[in-house]
C-alpha cells in the first residue's frame, strides 16, 4: 500500500474496467469488418476528392462564375486544335434547368405520392395493400432508361396535350408562355417523367411514416367522433409532416441527379429556360452526358467540376432528407 | 367451440348492396356526363375524359354524403376521392409501362436474338439479323464482378453497424444512406476521372463494374442491416455464452440465421444496378461485338445496347431498344419475385 | 362438453333481468357510492342495450351471445379474467370493434331503442354519443392541454358558442381544472399519467356523450391517481351512463352499481352473471363468480 492510499482510507469505489481483451481471431475479424464498414466513407471521400482534383483547374480559373455563368463554350476542339473563341465554362443555366425540372417533378409527384400513401395506409384492404406495396417497390427498381423510353414514346403525346391546354388557359403566367408553339420535348414533359420516377420513393417513405402514427391516438380520434379526414388532418399529419417533407427531399435528390431519362426526353439546349412548356432545356447530369462524347481534355476537366457540383448538391439534399426522415422515424416509434 | 345456435358473423359496417348500387350509379353517371362534355366541347381524347370523370365522380359523391351526413362527411368523401385518385395516378404509369414494354418489346426478338451480336449489322438493319449476345454476356460480367466487390463490402458494412457497433456507426449509417442517393452519373464520372482519364487505361467491363459497385454497396448494406437487426440478440448471447468467439458467433450463428434475408439484400442490389445506364457510358465504352474479357477492351451491356438503339433513332432501332428493355424488365421482375419468395420463406420459418 | 357450457352461458344471459325488472331492482341498489348520488338529476331515456352480441376476429369467436342493459345514470362494471372478452364487448358498444382487420359481429346494440349497427347509421355520430376512455392515456401530443379538451369539437367540427366555458366545465367535471388552469397552453404530454388520463376523460366529455365507456382506465396508473379517477367516475355517473372494464375487483365494488362477470372457458367469452354489484360480491349465484370474486382463480 502506498502512503496515498492510507491517507484516504475510504476512497469512493472506482468502477472496475470490464473491457476484455478480444482474442486474436476476434481482433482480426473486427479489423476486417471495420475496414469494410468504413468503405463507404472512403468511397465518398474518394469521389469528392477525385472530382474536385480533376476539376480544380477549371474551378480555379472560372471562380464563382462556374456556378453563375450562363455560357459553356469550349475553344479547344476534341482533336486538340484551338478553336476561335475564348473558352468559358459556367453551369448556371444547367443548374437552373436542374432545379426547374426537379421542381416540376415535386409539384406533380409529391401530391400524388402523399395521397397514394394515404390510400395505402388508411384506405386499402390488407390484401390489396400488400400487392400495391410490392408494385411500388418494383416501380422504384425500374431502370431510369425504361422511364426515359416510356416518356419519349408514350408520355410525350398526353404531356404535350396538357402543355397546350396550360398554355392556352394559363399562358398569361410567364412560365406557361411560349414564344413559339414548340411543345415537344419540353422541361415540363421531362418534369412529368421525373415525377413518375420519384413517386415510388416518396410514396414508400410517406407510407412508412404514416404507418407509424400511433394506433391509440388514431383510435382516440375516432372515439371522439372524427371522420377519417378529420383524423388524418389532426392526428396523422402532425405526426408525419416532417417525415413526408424528408421523403419529398429524397425524391428531389433523385430528380436532380437523373441523367438518362432527362437526356432521352428533353431537347438538350444550353440555355436558361424558365418557359417550362418550351421544348428546350436540360439539367446538369444530361449536360455532362451530352458534352462528354466529344469533349477536349480541358472540357473533360470542366465536366468533372460540373460532376463535383452535382455530387455536392445531391449529397446535401440527401443528407438533409435523411436527417429529417430519421428524426421523424424515431419520434414516431 | 362453436355455439349451438348457429349465429353467423356479419360486418354491418361494410357498405350495403344499396350503397354499392348508388355508388355504381354515380360512377356510371359521371362517366356519361364526362363523355357528353368531351363530345360537346373542344376537349378531346382519353386524358380529359378521365380527368372530367374524376371531377364529376368526386363532386357528386361528396354532395351525396354531404346531404346525408353533413359537411364533415362531404369533406371526408373528397378526401377519400383524393386518396383513390392518388393511387390511380400511381398505378396508371406502372400499368402503361408494363403494357408498352410487353406489347412493343417482342417485335425485335427472333430465333437468333440471343445468339448473335451487333458487330455485323447496324441498329437500323432489319429485325431478323443481329442480337444481344454481346450485351447479355457483358451484363452478366458486370453483375458478377459488381457482386464480388459489393457483397462483401456491403455485408461487412452491415456487420459493422449491427455486430461491432464500433466508433462512428452513426456516421457510417448516415453516409450509407447518403451514398444510396448519389446520382449514378457521378459514380461513372468518378471511375472515369480516377482510373481511366489520363492513366492510359481504356474502357473495360471491369471499370463499369466498379462504377456499379458504388451504387450497389449502399443498397446491399442497408437491406442487410435491416435483416441482421432482426436476428434476436439472445441468439448472439447464446453463442458468446457457450464460449465462442465473436467471429465464430457471427459466422456460425448470426449469418446462418439471417441467410435468406442476406440473399434478398443481394438480389435487391442486383435489381438496383441491372439497368443502370449512365455510369456505363463513362466506363465500358459499349461494344457491338462479343467481348469475353471484362478486363480489356470495350464491353457491351443491355443498358448500353438500349442506349445505342435509342440514339440511332430509326424504327428498327426503337424496336431493338424496346426488346432490350423487355429483357431488362423481365430480369428485374424475376429478381423481385425471387426476393419476395425468399423473404416469405424466412417468415414461414 | 360444449353443449353444457353453452347452456350454462345462455341460461345466465337469459337470466339477466329484462328492462322492466331492472328498473325495480334499481331501487334496491344500495352501494355506498350509489346511495350518495342524486338520482333526480338523471336524464330520462332507455339508455344503452346490448342484445345477443357476438364478436369475431377472423375465425376466432371472441364473445358469444352477450345481452346486457345499461340503464341511464348507472355505472356498470365488466369484470373477468384476461381474455374473457371484456374489452371486445366494450368496443362493440361504440363500434370501435370494426377497426380490427377481420373483425365481425352479430346481434344488436340499441341506443334509445335504435340499433347503432343499422345500415345508414352515421358511425361518427354514434361515437359522439358513446364516448370512450382507453387503457393508456392518449392525449394528442401535438396539441396543448386546452386544445386536447376541445379536440373532439375540432375533430367532429361541432359548433360551440363559448369554448372557454366548455373547456373549464369539462376539466372541472374530470377533476383536473384546479391542477391545470394555469397551464392550459402547455402540451398535453407534460402532465403526469393520472392527469393525462383525466385529461382524456375531459376530452371525451367535451362532445357531451350520453354514455362513457372506460377500458381499464386505471390499469396504467398509480393508486393515488386511481382514487382520483374513481371520484371522477362517481361524480360523472350523476349525469351519464358509465360502463367500465376493470381488472380490479375492489374498484368494481367501489364505483359500480351493477357488475357483470364475464368468463371464457376456452371458447368465446360469455356473461356468467349480471347483478347489482353488492350481490355479486356478497351473494354470487354462480359458483364460478364466487370463485373469481373470492380470488380463487383469475
Amino acid at each position: 500500500m502506498t502512503i496515498a492510499d492510507i491517507q484516504r482510507p475510504h476512497p469512493s469505489p472506482t468502477p472496475r474496467n470490464l473491457e476484455s481483451k478480444p482474442r486474436p481471431s476476434d481482433r482480426i475479424f473486427r479489423g476486417i469488418v471495420a475496414l469494410g464498414g468504413f468503405s463507404s466513407l472512403i468511397i465518398l471521400g474518394l469521389i469528392a476528392g477525385y472530382l474536385f482534383l480533376r476539376g480544380f483547374s477549371i474551378l480555379q480559373s472560372e471562380g464563382l462564375s462556374f456556378i453563375t455563368g450562363y455560357e459553356w463554350v469550349s475553344s479547344i476542339n476534341s482533336d486538340g486544335s484551338e478553336g476561335a473563341a475564348q473558352s468559358t465554362y459556367g453551369v448556371g443555366a444547367m443548374l437552373i434547368g436542374t432545379l426547374v425540372t426537379a421542381a416540376i417533378a415535386l409539384v406533380i409527384g409529391v401530391p400524388v405520392s402523399v395521397f397514394a400513401a394515404l390510400y395505402l395506409t388508411f384506405f386499402a384492404p390488407q390484401r390489396i395493400k400488400r400487392v400495391l406495396v410490392t408494385v411500388v417497390d418494383l416501380m422504384a427498381a425500374f431502370p431510369s432508361i425504361l422511364f426515359g423510353l416510356w416518356g419519349l414514346y408514350v408520355l410525350m403525346e398526353p404531356g404535350m396535350y396538357v402543355a397546350e391546354l396550360l398554355n392556352k388557359y394559363l399562358g398569361w403566367i410567364p412560365i406557361f408562355a411560349v414564344p413559339v408553339p414548340v411543345f415537344l420535348r419540353s422541361p415540363f414533359i421531362a418534369g412529368l417523367v421525373l415525377a413518375v420516377m420519384i413517386i415510388p420513393i416518396v410514396t414508400a417513405v410517406s407510407r412508412e411514416i404514416f404507418a407509424q402514427t400511433p394506433l391509440d391516438r388514431i383510435q382516440a380520434a375516432y372515439a371522439l367522433g372524427a371522420s377519417k379526414w378529420a383524423m388524418i388532418k389532426n392526428v396523422a399529419f402532425p405526426y408525419s409532416y416532417s417525415g413526408v417533407v424528408g421523403g419529398a427531399m429524397l425524391g428531389l435528390g433523385r430528380a436532380m441527379g437523373e441523367t438518362v431519362a432527362v437526356f432521352t426526353v428533353l431537347n438538350i439546349l444550353y440555355q436558361a429556360n424558365f418557359k417550362i412548356l418550351l421544348g428546350a432545356g436540360g439539367n446538369l447530369a444530361s449536360h455532362i452526358i451530352l458534352k462528354f462524347g466529344e469533349a477536349s481534355e480541358e472540357e473533360i476537366k470542366a465536366l468533372m467540376a460540373a460532376g463535383f457540383v452535382l455530387f455536392l448538391m445531391t449529397l446535401a439534399v440527401n443528407m438533409l432528407a435523411n436527417v429529417i426522415v430519421n428524426k421523424t422515424g424515431r419520434r414516431g416509434r | 367451440m362453436t355455439p349451438v345456435t348457429a349465429v353467423s358473423p356479419i360486418k354491418p359496417w361494410r357498405p350495403t348492396r344499396r350503397d354499392y348500387i348508388v355508388q355504381c350509379g354515380i360512377l356510371v353517371g359521371s362517366f356519361l356526363a364526362s363523355y357528353l362534355v368531351i363530345e360537346n366541347t373542344g376537349f378531346a381524347g382519353r386524358l380529359p375524359l378521365v380527368i372530367f370523370f374524376g371531377i364529376f365522380a368526386i363532386t357528386s359523391l361528396a354532395i351525396l354524403s354531404g346531404m346525408k351526413r353533413g359537411k364533415e362527411a362531404a369533406k371526408d368523401a373528397v378526401m377519400a376521392g383524393a386518396a383513390y385518385t392518388g393511387i390511380f395516378a400511381l398505378l396508371l404509369p406502372v400499368a402503361s409501362i408494363l403494357w408498352t414494354v410487353t406489347s412493343r418489346g417482342t417485335a425485335a426478338i427472333y430465333s437468333g436474338f440471343f445468339t448473335t451480336d451487333m458487330s455485323q449489322d447496324p441498329f437500323s438493319s432489319t429485325l431478323d439479323v443481329g442480337g444481344i449476345k454481346h450485351a447479355l454476356i457483358g451484363t452478366i460480367w458486370l453483375i458478377v464482378i459488381a457482386l464480388i466487390i459489393s457483397v462483401p463490402l456491403g455485408i461487412l458494412t452491415a456487420l459493422y453497424l449491427t455486430e461491432i457497433k464500433g466508433p462512428g456507426s452513426a456516421l457510417i449509417r448516415f453516409l450509407v444512406q447518403a451514398m444510396s442517393g448519389i446520382p449514378s452519373i457521378v459514380a461513372g464520372l468518378f471511375i472515369y476521372s480516377a482510373l481511366i482519364s489520363g492513366t492510359g487505361r481504356g474502357f473495360s467491363g471491369f471499370m463499369g463494374a466498379l462504377a456499379l459497385s458504388i451504387l450497389m454497396i449502399p443498397t446491399v448494406a442497408r437491406t442487410a442491416e435491416e435483416v441482421l437487426k432482426l436476428v434476436p440478440p439472445d441468439l448472439r448471447e447464446a453463442g458468446l455464452a457457450l464460449g465462442a468467439t465473436q467471429w465464430k458467433t457471427v459466422a456460425l450463428v448470426v449469418i446462418p440465421a439471417a441467410k435468406s434475408g442476406l440473399v434478398t439484400a443481394v438480389i435487391l442490389g442486383v435489381a438496383r444496378i441491372a439497368g443502370e445506364t449512365a455510369p456505363l457510358l463513362f466506363t465500358t465504352g459499349g461494344a457491338d461485338d462479343t467481348n469475353l474479357n471484362p478486363f480489356d477492351g470495350n464491353m457491351g451491356s443491355i443498358p448500353f445496347y438500349i442506349w445505342k438503339a435509342l440514339i440511332d433513332g430509326s424504327p428498327e432501332a426503337a424496336s431493338r431498344a424496346w426488346a432490350g428493355i423487355f429483357i431488362l424488365m423481365l430480369a428485374v421482375l424475376a429478381l423481385f419475385a425471387l426476393a419476395r419468395f425468399l423473404s416469405r420463406a424466412k417468415i414461414v420459418k | 362438453m360444449s353443449n353444457t357450457e353453452k347452456e350454462d352461458g345462455s341460461m345466465n344471459s337469459t337470466a339477466t333481468p329484462a328492462t322492466g325488472t331492472r328498473t325495480t331492482s334499481l331501487g334496491n341498489v344500495a352501494t355506498a357510492s350509489a346511495a350518495a348520488r342524486a338520482r333526480s338529476e338523471q336524464p330520462v331515456g332507455s339508455g344503452l342495450e346490448a342484445r345477443n352480441v357476438h364478436a369475431w376476429f377472423g375465425k376466432y369467436h371472441a364473445i358469444s351471445d352477450m345481452s346486457l342493459d345499461f340503464p341511464t345514470g348507472t355505472v356498470t362494471a365488466l369484470i373477468g379474467p384476461s381474455g374473457c372478452g371484456k374489452s371486445t364487448f366494450l368496443r362493440t358498444l361504440n363500434r370501435m370493434h370494426e377497426f380490427i382487420p377481420g373483425a365481425a359481429m352479430a346481434g344488436e346494440v340499441l341506443l334509445h331503442g335504435k340499433d347503432i349497427y343499422a345500415p345508414g347509421t352515421d358511425v361518427t355520430k354514434i361515437r359522439l354519443k358513446i364516448g370512450m376512455v382507453f387503457q393508456k392515456p392518449n392525449p394528442f401530443p401535438s396539441m396543448t392541454i386546452g386544445e386536447n379538451v376541445l379536440a373532439g369539437i375540432k375533430l367532429a367540427q361541432l359548433k360551440v358558442t363559448n369554448k372557454n366555458d366548455l373547456m373549464e366545465e369539462c376539466l372541472e367535471r374530470a377533476g383536473l381544472w384546479n391542477e391545470v388552469k394555469d397551464r392550459l397552453n402547455q402540451p398535453g404530454g407534460s402532465l403526469s399519467g393520472g392527469q393525462q388520463q383525466r385529461l382524456c376523460i375531459a376530452r371525451s366529455l367535451a362532445v357531451r356523450p350520453e354514455v362513457l365507456l372506460m377500458d381499464e382506465p386505471c390499469s396504467a396508473l398509480d393508486p393515488g391517481s386511481t382514487l382520483k379517477i374513481e371520484e371522477t367516475i362517481s361524480e360523472l355517473a350523476k349525469t351519464m351512463t358509465i360502463i367500465i372494464v376493470t381488472h380490479n375487483m375492489q374498484q368494481a365494488a367501489r364505483v359500480s352499481d351493477y357488475t357483470a362477470f364475464l368468463l371464457s372457458d376456452g371458447g368465446p367469452g360469455q356473461i356468467v352473471e349480471f347483478a347489482p354489484t353488492r350481490e355479486i360480491f356478497t351473494r354470487p349465484k354462480d359458483k364460478r363468480t364466487e370463485n373469481y370474486v373470492t380470488g380463487r382463480f383469475g
